[in-house]
């Protein structure tokens, strides 16, 4: 459900040098970046490791390092694929999710836990990528929002919340989706009683509950037929 | 946040000489809340020592049916859902599951969960200059401020925050004994002892040392603790911290006397509040309200309110007497 302007990098993505960013409408936050930011855009590697290891390399626009901190460096794995990055230890996984790694599914909410929109899945289980480091997740299985869909076809999840009308702004749906296929997984959604209680760690500022657990239920039932 | 190094350990004696290394330094857990507070700039470690690699995220039986151990890096939502705790504990995994929301408890770990510090609004927000945990001599803003969340019972002049977990008021409860690694080997802390309350140095929460490592919880065996309950009481039905809440285990005899109780509050005070005058009443009574009336009161006789807490005492008393009327009625 992320905002179609937003482009996840990927090894489809090609070679994403500068001039194909201004070329291309679909980065236009690596434009804005770039345009509103120091005037300096630094272009650094991130690595995109395979399974089989290093086979291309991406420079993309990152955010300038913060002064004092050493950097470190990390692999991460998310939705399948492996990046190679240097990190502040202060980097939280939703912010070399967004900033480092461009995959701008996973919001920024709250940034303290409280309100579920970075939810996203490490070894299949749902957590708030906002209260845990980048540095701590070397070897883990992230999956985020961008990682649930097979292709073009969609998570039986994101369809039911598009069936239902399970959002109005939008902003909360990322984090809903992938609090929600984890809540199927560990067997909480039962009863209309027990799917809201279970799903309490994701805000709705809209108010769109009912429908959110519409398509719950609804995903339920499709996917255990 | 503030600038720090970072390291990870696999083995707890080199958890523990790290730490020693770093009088600056703490241990990196499921980062709930730690992470939380580095962001708001209440604590600004110098270096963070991951320790989620530790080989302590194991739940087993105790031998000589001893009770049951619970590894420091057990995650909340794995202690809730375990078998032998759902059996023999259900008290501390009604309270887990009562705590926070799924993703956090997914993340949080025992250990962090002993080691949570207050949601006192001006220990939790430096733009409050006035805190005496979070800057000694600096008085208590809560005294004579918003003190709607605050401490009922234990609390001093100089701190009325109270301690914010759910799982440690089940603790205090099922006396757990906590099990801890230091420089000069290991140490085990009874859990009335664990948490401290504020006297004077309200910036102490717990006795345990700088360079000590959590590596075990104990749960004693308590046959009777099958026959518990975690009662939790907030301003929603999801997702928020206590005003109070009561941990209650019921052993009967063969005439339905009440033979043994165990009993703490949660939201009232500094700690897990171990109801020991309150447990006390309830010994050879019949198990009826007017018994556990009587408990809530002789618990709360000491209880002193603020200008927006009061409400705390009348609802501590009647907490007990739901808590334990529940647990009556499953006899």
């Amino acid at each position: 459900m992320a905002d179609e302007s937003e482009t996840p990098l990927g090894p489809d993505c090609g070679d994403l040098d500068e001039l194909l960013i201004f070329g291309n409408p679909e980065t236009r936050r690596q434009f804005i970046k770039q345009v509103a930011g120091t005037g300096v855009a630094i272009t650094i590697g991130v690595n995109f490791v395979s399974g089989s290891g290093l086979t291309t390399e991406q420079p993309v626009a990152a955010s300038p390092t913060t002064p004092g901190g050493d950097s470190v460096k990390t692999k991460l794995k998310i939705n399948g694929k492996e990046y190679a990055l240097d990190v502040d230890p202060r980097t939280t996984l939703l912010d070399a999710l967004r900033e480092r790694l461009h995959l701008t599914g996973s919001k920024k909410g709250c940034d303290h836990g409280q309100c579920g929109a970075c939810t996203v899945l490490v070894n299949g289980r749902r957590v708030n990528s906002c209260l845990t480091l980048a540095v701590m997740h070397e070897g883990d299985e992230i999956t985020t929002i961008e990682g649930l869909a097979n292709g073009e076809e969609l998570h039986p999840m994101q369809a039911a919340f598009i069936e239902h009308d399970g959002f109005q702004c939008g902003y909360c749906t990322p984090g809903q989706i992938c609090s929600a296929v984890a809540l199927l997984k560990e067997n909480h959604a039962k009863s209309d009683d027990e799917i809201r209680e279970w799903m309490s760690g994701n805000i709705c500022r809209c108010g769109a509950y009912p429908n959110i657990l519409a398509a719950i239920k609804g995903a339920k039932t499709k996917t255990s037929t | 946040m503030n600038p720090f190094t970072y390291s990870r350990v696999v083995d707890p004696n080199e958890a523990v000489t790290g730490i020693a290394a770093k009088p600056q330094g703490k241990f990196l857990g499921g980062g709930t809340n730690l992470i939380d507070l580095m962001k708001m700039g209440v604590e600004t470690p110098d270096a963070l020592i991951d320790i989620n690699r530790l080989p302590l995220a194991q739940i087993e039986e105790l031998p000589d049916n001893k009770g049951v151990r619970v590894g420091a890096m057990v995650r909340n939502s794995d202690l809730a859902e375990h078998a032998l705790i759902r059996s023999r504990y259900p008290v501390l995994s009604e309270a887990l599951l009562s705590g926070a929301s799924p993703q956090l408890r997914n993340m949080a770990t025992v250990g962090g969960n002993l080691l949570q510090r207050t949601r006192c609004y001006y220990f939790y927000d430096p733009a409050f200059p006035a805190c005496n945990k979070r800057n000694p001599g600096s008085s208590c803003g809560a005294i004579d401020g918003y003190n709607r969340i605050h401490a009922i019972l234990g609390q001093s002049e100089q701190c009325i925050a109270t301690h914010p977990s759910d799982m440690c008021v089940a603790l205090a409860a099922l006396d757990a004994i906590v099990r801890v690694r230091g420089p000069k080997g290991e140490r085990e802390i009874p859990f009335a002892d664990f948490h401290r309350l504020p006297g004077n140095t309200p910036q102490r929460d717990t006795n345990l040392e700088h360079d000590e490592l959590i590596e075990y919880v104990d749960l004693p065996a308590i046959p009777f603790a099958s026959r518990s309950h975690y009662l939790k009481v907030r301003d929603r039905a999801s997702y928020a911290f206590a005003l109070v809440s009561v941990a209650a285990a019921l052993d009967f005899d063969s005439s339905k006397k009440i033979k043994a109780a165990r009993i703490a509050l949660g939201g009232v005070a500094h700690k897990p509040w171990r109801a020991n005058a309150a447990e006390k009443k309830l010994i050879g009574q019949p198990a009826d309200e007017k018994t556990f009336r009587a408990a809530g009161e002789a618990e709360l006789a000491a209880a002193k309110g603020y200008k927006h807490n009061s409400f705390k005492i009348e609802l501590a008393k009647r907490a007990i007497v739901r808590a334990l009327t529940t647990l009556g009625g499953m006899a």
